[in-house]
């Protein structure tokens, strides 16, 4: 590598920017708030203030008598021994573990293969694997919904083609693999996308070296590629930790279709919702909301904690 | 770089770099030259085949009617092509509120997505280039926001716009719509590299204002990084669910995914009419814009999320 400059910054690597920008003895002025004034001024009116009231809003209940009083941290013990919304952590911590892997291994075979310039057709592959990030989420539920659907779905079909009985996907037992399977689906591509950008700004003085040392392609992958997208790994990773977290559509639309297989506290986003808009128990709601975006910081600065500490 | 320490097999490969886009994709390819493996690709071919059969599935199913949904194989056509019959019973169902959906999708797009690139830009290109008081504590902050829940927002935005009369109008989903926090760091990234700074420091002393600066001088360094951030904006408003779902009770100000949801469920409350072959008919004219923007501006946005892949 003879150029003089840090390689460019792609999507999801280190914060180069900011050591550079650094480097250069700038002014230190107020006119950069010109700029970022306006941003900050709406993302306090839609983010900062009511994550303030959720929080102000947790501390008050409305009582039976004595109309909305502060109650203190009522609303938080209430929650810790509150066994539904114990079971939809518990769902979406599962749906996580599983989903969330599965997910990322695919993408990063896919970014892999079109990377490694093995492919017949290569952006013909890249640029259909992605289309179904441009599908939105109720879409995709409710095309897969069909499709799952024993009536006029794939599944029905095939089971009275060949006469046998599949197990029904929208039933309790499958729904969260089901729903897995779609959020897969939707997300692969986007996934694939980040690393496949990453992969693309490794130098390629670095392949020449390993060629010239008669490195395999395994070798290859695992030496240099992998560890040069690290922080494209892990920035996917904290957004797979927080999707997962935060499941709402795809549940939410198989409702309609699986009545009995979707409870309203499936996800705690989803139980969340119940509470605040069938349940008119806004306080309540906000606390479990508050619980769960701490829950959800906490895991993503974990993950970031850990897929950092090698380096440097 | 330097021709100098290259193995020598590369160098007819690098006689024929052309400048520019067409560069970036023949680098890699001089590496090592590697031969196309048809095993890889018919293994990349699984996943491709998972990405396209659901939308071939919808595409086909859109063209039936209700009666052959039932009845027919999911993939494969079946019955009388009624693709243009279903289109027309789509757009004209309900006084064709289908077409009120569509142009309520379309402002909510162009305010809010317009609107919410604008400010990622400012934003971004204010991180990037300047040093100013409070630029770290605006950092930790966005980040931070990222893992809060939707719903621990939702429910207090809900009720902070209903205060002030402003749910059930399009504001209540525009404004929140505003703030992308993903597109102010991927335009930081963007501009990092894509505006020299001595650009920047020789056009004030040239006494340009800061304004003109920007729109005069950086704002066309930045289009491939505009088009991306314009691009994912875009796809978070047009597939918006959750916030419209909290906000809006009329039916006139729906975008389409919620549009599309309330036909679904229509045919599983009493008395409603079963509208499936609509249904599918209006999944694919929802996701067909989003589709044919991303394979039109394919360019655009692949280069701009590689950021600086270009250049090299």
């Amino acid at each position: 590598m003879t150029t003089a400059s840090p390689p460019p910054a792609a999507l999801g690597t280190q914060p180069k920017p900011a050591k550079r920008a650094q480097k250069r003895t700038q002014k230190r002025s107020w006119s950069g708030w010109l700029f970022i004034g306006p941003f900050m001024a709406v993302f306090a009116v839609v983010f900062l203030a009511p994550i303030a009231y959720s929080i102000w809003l947790s501390f008050f209940r409305n009582q039976l008598v004595g109309g909305n009083g502060f109650v203190g941290l009522a609303n938080y013990s209430q929650a810790l021994q509150d066994s539904q919304f114990w079971s939809s952590l518990l769902r979406v911590t599962l749906f996580l573990a599983v989903q969330v892997p599965v997910m990322l291994l695919i993408a990063l075979l896919v970014a892999l293969a079109l990377d490694s310039g093995r492919l017949y057709g290569k952006s013909f592959f890249r640029i259909s694997i992605f289309l179904p990030y441009a599908v939105p989420a109720v879409v995709a539920s409710l095309m897969w919904g069909f499709m799952y659907g024993t009536r006029f779905g794939l599944v029905g079909n095939i089971n009275s083609a060949l006469g046998i009985n599949l197990p029904n996907p929208l039933s309790p037992d499958l729904i969260l693999a089901s729903i897995g399977n779609i959020v897969t689906w939707e997300f692969i591509g986007y996934n694939m996308l980040i690393f496949y950008s990453a992969l693309r700004v490794i130098p390629k003085s670095l392949y020449e070296a390993a060629e010239i040392d008669g490195a395999s392609q395994f070798r290859l992958v695992t030496a240099i590629k992998l560890p040069a997208i690290r922080g494209a790994l892990v920035v996917a990773a904290i957004f797979s930790v927080i999707g997962s977290f935060q499941l709402f559509n795809e549940p939410a639309i198989l409702q309609s279709l699986a009545p009995n297989s979707i409870s309203t506290y499936f996800t705690p986003n989803l139980y969340a919702y119940s509470l605040s808009f069938s349940g008119q128990q806004y306080n309540y709601s906000a606390t479990v909301a508050i619980i769960m975006g701490v829950i959800t910081m906490v895991i993503a600065y974990a993950v970031q904690l850990r897929g950092m500490r090698k380096e440097s | 770089m330097s021709v100098a320490v290259e193995p020598a097999h590369t160098r007819k490969d690098h006689q024929k770099q052309k400048p520019g886009y067409v560069r970036m994709k023949s680098t890699r390819r001089g590496v090592d030259n590697p031969r196309r493996s048809v095993l890889l690709t018919v293994l990349t071919g699984i996943v491709l085949i998972y990405s396209l059969i659901p939308l071939v599935w919808l595409f086909i199913n859109s063209s039936k009617t209700q009666a052959d949904l039932f009845t027919s194989f999911g993939l494969w056509f079946s019955g009388d092509f009624a693709l243009f019959g279903n289109i027309g019973d789509t757009l004209t169902y309900d006084d064709g509120i289908f077409g009120r959906w569509f142009l309520n999708t379309v402002l909510y797009v162009v305010v809010g997505a317009g609107g919410a690139t604008f400010l990622a830009v400012l934003g971004g290109y204010a991180l990037a280039k300047f040093n100013f008081p409070g630029k770290k504590a605006v950092f930790a902050v966005v980040i931070g926001a990222v893992a809060v829940p939707g719903t621990a927002l939702a429910v207090p935005t809900f009720l902070m716009f209903s205060e002030m009369g402003l749910t059930n109008t399009p504001w209540s989903v525009i404004i929140p719509s505003l703030i992308s926090p993903f597109g102010l760091y991927l335009m930081w990234t963007f501009a990092s590299e894509a505006i020299p700074t001595e650009l920047l420091e020789s056009a004030r002393m040239d006494g340009a204002g800061e304004f003109r600066t920007f729109f005069q001088i950086c704002l066309p360094l930045l289009g491939p990084g505009i088009v991306t951030v314009l691009l994912f904006t875009m796809v978070a408003t047009w597939n918006n669910y959750f916030l419209p779902l909290i906000m809006l009770k009329d039916p006139a100000w729906y975008p389409l995914t919620l549009g599309l949801n309330a036909w679904n469920a229509q045919a599983s409350t009493a008395g409603g009419e079963a509208i499936f072959n609509l249904v599918i008919t209006g999944s694919l004219l929802t996701i067909l814009p989003l589709i044919a923007a991303f394979l039109l501006l394919q360019r655009y946005w692949q280069s701009g999320l590689s950021a600086g892949a270009v250049k090299e």
